[in-house]
């Protein structure tokens, strides 16, 4: 499914990414830990395409084509999804009014109508009962004036409308209560198939009870230090991540 | 020949085909002289400092346009808003056309000011309301001093008009430029209710000079709602000059959409002659290339308990420049004044320029006055984000411009205009909106 090789990014020259390699397969769930800075959130950025980094070399290939020169929309219209560290707020545009254009320009990407209203209803309707979403909740301004927790909801919610083939949830967890993880996480788990996949960027073991990861990672100084099974990110979270620095000495 | 010698010279013309011993006259004559002395306002002038009117005034225009070509309804249709039943009082370079118009003499009066200044029964309206809130300055005197034509409404008290009225003023060409000096008269009484669409709307890209003024009266509990189209040709301009006069209780909302035309000036000035008045400003100003937009605004506050609530949003790409001018005055008396002002503008180009120029006057000392004026871009972290859920760029750039100009938007009370104004954004922003509005 996504293929990352040697990838080397940096901002305002400053060298972020260096030489970092991951392969994600369908079907699999990986979570990327790492400390403050270590280049998490970048990744999660050159993967959708955001221009503000420069990618100074490697590649990165979906479905065994190279996205790496493509537009953020062309990307999701290939099918990557990225539920924002702080979802932006859209005053003006409702929830519902917001996903209809990006699913139908999706669609009009791909040569295909409109979806026909009744379907979209329909399809909300089974979205939002599933992230437990108040349809109140629907018809707000994009995020604005929504709580941590609603934002988040918001985002896992877009996810779901827009079945996306490679989901990257950045601190999906950052924010959110007890109840309200749960929600997302069953959320997250409800949307796995053996057709897409998810990477998981967070900073605590805590969300990880909840969507399982086949692999997990540890990303430091823009680099893929060291990969393992779900214990790994145990082992973190009693250990932190000296061991690892000090490992790399 | 100088436009303002032209004016002079066609003054003592237009004397010899009126009535030179009615009160009318005397108004005419008075306007007439102080717009010789003051002659058309330079950039010298506080209010004139960011807009010139120079370019223009070089045309030569014809004052009293005669010829004028006829217009099918086909051809003029989508100006209308056409899909409800309205009131219409046409103009076609400014004559009145009966053959577009649709007027009514039944209960209340919506017709023409040429028949109001010349008939009998019209004669106390015009006496007690005729250039009485209207300022004695050059523009507006000009008017004065040329107007036989024009909308007269004048609606008695506790009548709620079923149907909005539409003022549309075509321009055909007919002559190589040619300018305009409507005049309307709007009389709203007590516990009455109206709302009107004005639109000018010039046929072929032959210059065109408008220099509109429009009085408005709104006595105790009245409402009105007005709406002002500004989507003309880019070889048109307009000088569009509104007096609003409002006694306690009522209600006046005005709103004006500024998406085209050359030079665009706004002189909007409302007058609180009561208490427990709200007045309401709104704009919205999409432009491009090197069209230029001007809205000066007043609110003056002149008893207690009033509100007033201005909302002016500006996108502005190319070359184009504009003018947000909003003036407040808070007399000694005004006490416990609401008065709230935002202008937020949105630059597309580093070349775009508007000059933003808040003027609060406050004299009393319990008020509520807050104001607001932002300038900025778009946000790209929400262009992103719309991008990443696939999204285009150049639709998301709307969809966030929609976003911006959305607050006023919602308060548009004909669906209509609110629908037509929704379409001549997307239009304007070259992108189908991809959803119902």
């Amino acid at each position: 499914m996504l293929k990352i090789e040697n990838l080397q990014a940096s901002i305002d020259d400053k060298s972020i990414l260096k030489g970092l390699n991951l392969e994600v397969k369908a079907g699999e769930v990986h979570a990327i830990m790492g400390p403050n800075g270590a280049g998490k959130s970048t990744l999660a950025n050159i993967i959708a395409g955001k221009e503000d980094y420069e990618v100074t070399a490697g590649t990165i290939e979906l479905n065994g084509e190279d996205i790496s020169e493509l537009a953020p929309e062309e990307r999701a219209h290939n099918g990557v999804f990225l539920s924002f560290q702080y979802p932006v707020e859209i005053p003006g545009v409702s929830v519902t009014n917001f996903i209809k254009t990006a699913i139908n320009e999706t669609r009009k990407a791909k040569g295909l109508e409109d979806m026909p209203a009744k379907d979209m209803l329909k399809m909300i309707r089974e979205k939002s009962e599933l992230l437990e979403i108040d349809r109140k909740f629907l018809s707000r301004s994009l995020n604005e004036g929504f709580s941590g927790g609603e934002k988040k909801r918001n985002e896992i919610f877009q996810m779901a409308m827009l079945e996306p083939k490679l989901a990257i949830l950045d601190e999906t967890d950052s924010g959110l209560d007890i109840d309200a993880l749960r929600i997302v996480a069953n959320g997250v788990n409800k949307l796995k198939s053996k057709d897409n996949a998810v990477i998981v960027i967070t900073h605590y073991q805590r969300l990880l009870d909840y969507i399982v990861p086949d692999f997990v990672h540890v990303l430091y100084d823009g680099k893929i230090v060291k990969s393992g099974d779900a214990s790994l990110a145990l082992e973190l979270e009693a250990k932190g991540y000296d061991w690892i620095k000090k490992e790399l000495v | 020949m100088e436009l303002k010698e032209k004016l002079i010279s066609s003054y003592v013309a237009f004397e010899n085909g009126i009535d030179i011993n009615s009160n009318i006259h005397e108004i005419r004559s008075k306007a007439f002289q102080n717009f010789e002395a003051l002659g058309f306002p330079t950039k010298k002038l506080e209010a004139w400092k960011y807009t010139s009117l120079n370019s223009v005034l070089k045309e030569d225009y014809s004052i009293f346009p005669n010829k004028a070509n006829s217009v099918e309804m086909a051809d003029v249709k989508q100006y209308f808003i056409h899909d409800i039943d309205t009131y219409k009082i046409i103009f076609i370079d400014g004559k009145y056309s009966s053959f577009l118009s649709e007027t009514t003499h039944d209960t209340i009066d919506v017709c023409l000011m040429s028949a109001a200044f010349t008939k009998p029964k019209y004669k106390a309206v015009i006496e007690n309301y005729f250039n009485k809130v209207a300022k004695q300055d050059n523009l507006t005197s000009l008017n004065t001093a040329f107007a036989t034509e024009g909308a007269y409404i004048n609606i008695p008290k506790n009548i709620e008009v079923q149907k909005p009225i539409q003022i549309i003023n075509f321009t055909t060409g007919s002559e190589a430029a040619t300018m305009l000096q409507p005049r309307n008269l709007i009389v709203v009484g007590e516990n009455s209710h109206v709302q009107i669409i004005e639109r000018h709307q010039s046929l072929t890209n032959n210059p065109v000079l408008t220099n509109s003024v429009t009085e408005i009266f709104a006595d105790k509990r009245a409402f009105v709602d007005y709406y002002k189209i500004q989507n003309d040709k880019k070889t048109a301009s307009l000088v569009d000059n509104s007096f609003i006069e409002q006694k306690s209780n009522s209600v006046v909302s005005v709103h004006t959409f500024s998406f085209g035309g050359n030079i665009t000036r706004n002189n909007l000035n409302f007058y609180q002659k009561g208490e427990y008045i709200d007045s309401i400003l709104k704009g919205v100003t999409i432009i491009e290339g090197k069209q230029h937009v001007d809205h000066c605004t007043l609110v003056h506050h002149i008893e207690p308990n009033c509100e007033s609530h201005q909302d002016y949003k500006g996108i502005y790409d190319d070359r184009s420049t504009a003018v947000f001018n909003g003036k407040v005055i808070v007399n000694k008396e005004a006490q416990k004044t609401n008065a709230y002002q935002q202008n937020n503008n949105v630059l597309l180009s580093d070349k775009a320029t508007i000059n933003a120029k808040p003027q609060l006057e406050i004299f009393a000392d319990d008020v509520k006055c807050s104001h607001g004026c932002t300038i900025g871009q778009l946000d790209d972290e929400a262009l992103f984000y719309m991008q990443q859920r696939g999204i285009p760029k150049k639709e998301g750039k709307a969809l966030l411009m929609y976003a911006f100009a959305n607050t006023v938007l919602e308060s548009v009370k004909i669906p209509e205009v609110k629908q037509r104004i929704t379409k001549l954004i997307a239009k304007k922003l070259g992108v189908n909106i991809g959803f119902d509005l």
